[in-house]
Order: C-alpha cells, then structure tokens, then sequence
C-alpha cells in the first residue's frame, strides 16, 4: 500500500476546512479504506471535536515529532470503523513546533500503512499552511460562496501552484440553493469562472452538519443530509468513481419540503 | 422568475455585484497591478513608442485578460499611416 496525501486547506478560516476533514476521512473509511487524518492545525486543535474523539488524546503531533511517543502511540482508533485514526495537534504549542520537513517524514513513515492520510490544514497563509502542504499529493481547497472566501481561495490557490502541489480540487461549502437561486449568492459556475479550478464536490448549506458536529457524529453518518451524501459524493471522486454533481434544483425541492418554503 | 424580479426592482443582484467585484480584485491580487499603475503603464508606453511611430492615442486600448490563471496584458495600439500622419 502507499497512501495518497490529501491535503484540506482554504486560506480564510471558518470555511469548513475541519467538517470537511472529519467528513472525507469518515467516507473513504466506510468504504473500506484504510485512513489516517493529521489535525496540523496546532494551538488550535479542532478535528478531534468534530469527530467525537476529544476524551482519547494522550500524545500529540508535536509528541510524535519530538520522540516523546511513538508513531503508533499518537494514533487515535475511531471505533466507528474498522481502519480509521486520528493524530491530534498539540494544544498547547504553536505552528513552529513542527516543520514541514518533520510532516514530511511523518507521512513518509505513514505512507505504506494506509490508501489516505488525511491533513486538516490551519488557516493562513504561514507556517501551518506550509507544515500541511509540505507532505500533500493532492490539495482540497474549500471555499464558501461569499466574496472574502472566494478571495481568499484563489491566493491559496496561487500558492499551491507555485509550490507545485497543483492543480487544486475546489470544495464549494454551504451553498444555500435558495439564495443562489433568487440571484442572491454567488453560483458554482460564477466561482469556477472566477477562480478557473476543477470542482470536485458541492456541499449544501444544511442544519444536519451544526446538529452532528454537537454530538461529535459527522455528518456523512447521517443518511438523509443531503450535506453527507454531498461529502461522500467528494470521497467517491478521490476514490477515482464518476460520481455526478447533485443538482441544486433538486436540493431546493429538499429544502422546500424540509421548510415548505415556497 | 429571477430575471422577473430583477426587471421590477431595478436593481441588480448582489451575486453579480459580487462576481464583478471579484474579478477586480483578483486580477489586481494577482498582479499586484491597480488601475492607477495600469494607467501610468498605459502613459509611459504611449510615451516610447510614439518617439518611434506615429500612433492614435485616442483609439488605444491596454487591458488585462485571463485565460484559466493565467494573466495577460493586452494592448491594441493602432498606429497612422503616413497619409494620415501628413493630414494632422
């Protein structure tokens, strides 16, 4: 086995970037992948919460890193599947703690375990961002459907490139059909104008994704989300599957008969 | 329906606001280049090439095009002929 190194990252904080991590890394481990995600957002862990693990750190990234574990000992198992684990970030540390050759060698040594390591980068554009990208086969860049995010995208976007970590994968997170449809809200095909990048997943706008993370239950387990089924779409088209984009019609009639908006 | 209610409103949309503006700042993030120094580019050009052959400065038109992301400065310089250089 040689795993892949997908790498999730956005330039503007608060997109998504940890849901969509916990989310994928849950999809392409229910389909029989064997999965490891980094959290190496450090001061600022966050994937061990949205993926209901928080009670079961003992070491860290840094840990690992500076040798006061081994690889193996960092490495949460979730339970909820056969092959999946999680390495936190270190909490009380900051993003200098670790560089990007360290993440370089981290994966190298993950590389023949695993299909996936899964990398939940930090916001910005510095140190932590660099640590992610460093190791990275493949980049996710989630955005959202508002001017700032879409912005911030494209810089990032700039910077894979010129690293040649491209071409990025565009995630377009939240998109509320209702708005897009009323002319209200940027639409798909505006954003992949404006920031000529491939697409490879639509995510709706979706209350199931605020309930689930509260329970530390991803969303992807929730059968009926249409935000789910949007993350394992995204994980079937890593997995190399023709999977088609849902169409925002179709979502709307959801959200009209979830809301009876007319 | 939504081109409906952008005829009766008047106004436009803010998703086309949005794009519009974007586009803007993305070229200029990308280049680092502002209207302003776009402008002054366009000035000190004119300035070389006229020294050497006669052009229409009214008619000239310098942009930024995008081809992917790919950036690219475009100028049409339209330059006068003799017979119209001696009419001036």
């Amino acid at each position: 086995m040689a795993a892949i190194v997908l790498t999730i990252t956005s330039g503007k904080g608060g997109v998504g970037k940890t849901t969509a991590t916990a989310n994928l890394a849950l999809a392409l481990a229910d389909m029989g992948r064997k999965v490891v995600c980094i959290d190496s957002d450090i001061g600022l862990r966050n994937l061990d919460v949205v993926m209901g693990l928080e009670n079961r750190i003992v070491y860290d990234l840094v840990d690992v890193v500076e040798g006061r574990c081994k690889l193996k000992q960092s490495m949460i198992h979730d339970k909820r599947m056969q092959e999946l684990y999680l390495i936190p970030a270190a909490q009380t540390r900051d993003k200098s703690a670790v560089s990007p050759q360290e993440m370089i060698k981290l994966c190298d040594e993950l590389r023949p375990e695993f299909d996936w390591i899964l990398i939940d980068s930090p916001a910005g554009i510095e140190r932590g961002f660099q640590n992610a990208i460093a190791p990275a086969d493949q980049v996710l860049v989630i955005t959202n459907p508002d001017v700032s995010a879409v912005r911030d995208a494209d810089r990032i976007i700039g910077l894979i490139d010129s690293q040649q970590k491209g071409p990025a994968k565009l995630v377009i997170n939240r998109v509320n059909p209702s708005m897009v449809k009323r002319g209200e809200m940027l639409d798909v095909d505006d954003i992949l104008d404006l920031l000529a990048v491939k697409l490879i997943g639509i995510v709706p706008e979706d209350e199931h994704v605020v309930i689930s993370t509260n329970r530390g239950q991803p969303v992807v387990l929730e059968s009926k989300s249409k935000a789910g089924q949007a993350f394992r779409n995204i994980a079937h088209r890593l997995n190399g599957e023709e999977v088609p984009f849902l169409s925002l019609d179709e979502k709307e009639d959801i959200f009209k008969r979830l809301f009876g908006r007319k | 329906m939504a081109d409906w209610f952008m005829r009766m409103s008047g106004r436009a949309r803010s998703a086309k606001l949005a794009k519009d503006r974007l586009k803007l700042v993305l070229i200029h993030d990308r280049t680092n280049l502002t209207p302003e120094i776009l402008e002054l580019l366009k000035v000190e050009l004119l300035e070389v090439i006229s020294r050497h052959v006669a052009i229409d400065t009214q008619a000239v038109k310098i942009k930024i095009t995008h081809d992917g992301r790919e950036q690219r400065l475009v100028a049409d310089i339209p330059l006068l002929s003799v017979g119209q250089r001696t009419d001036q």
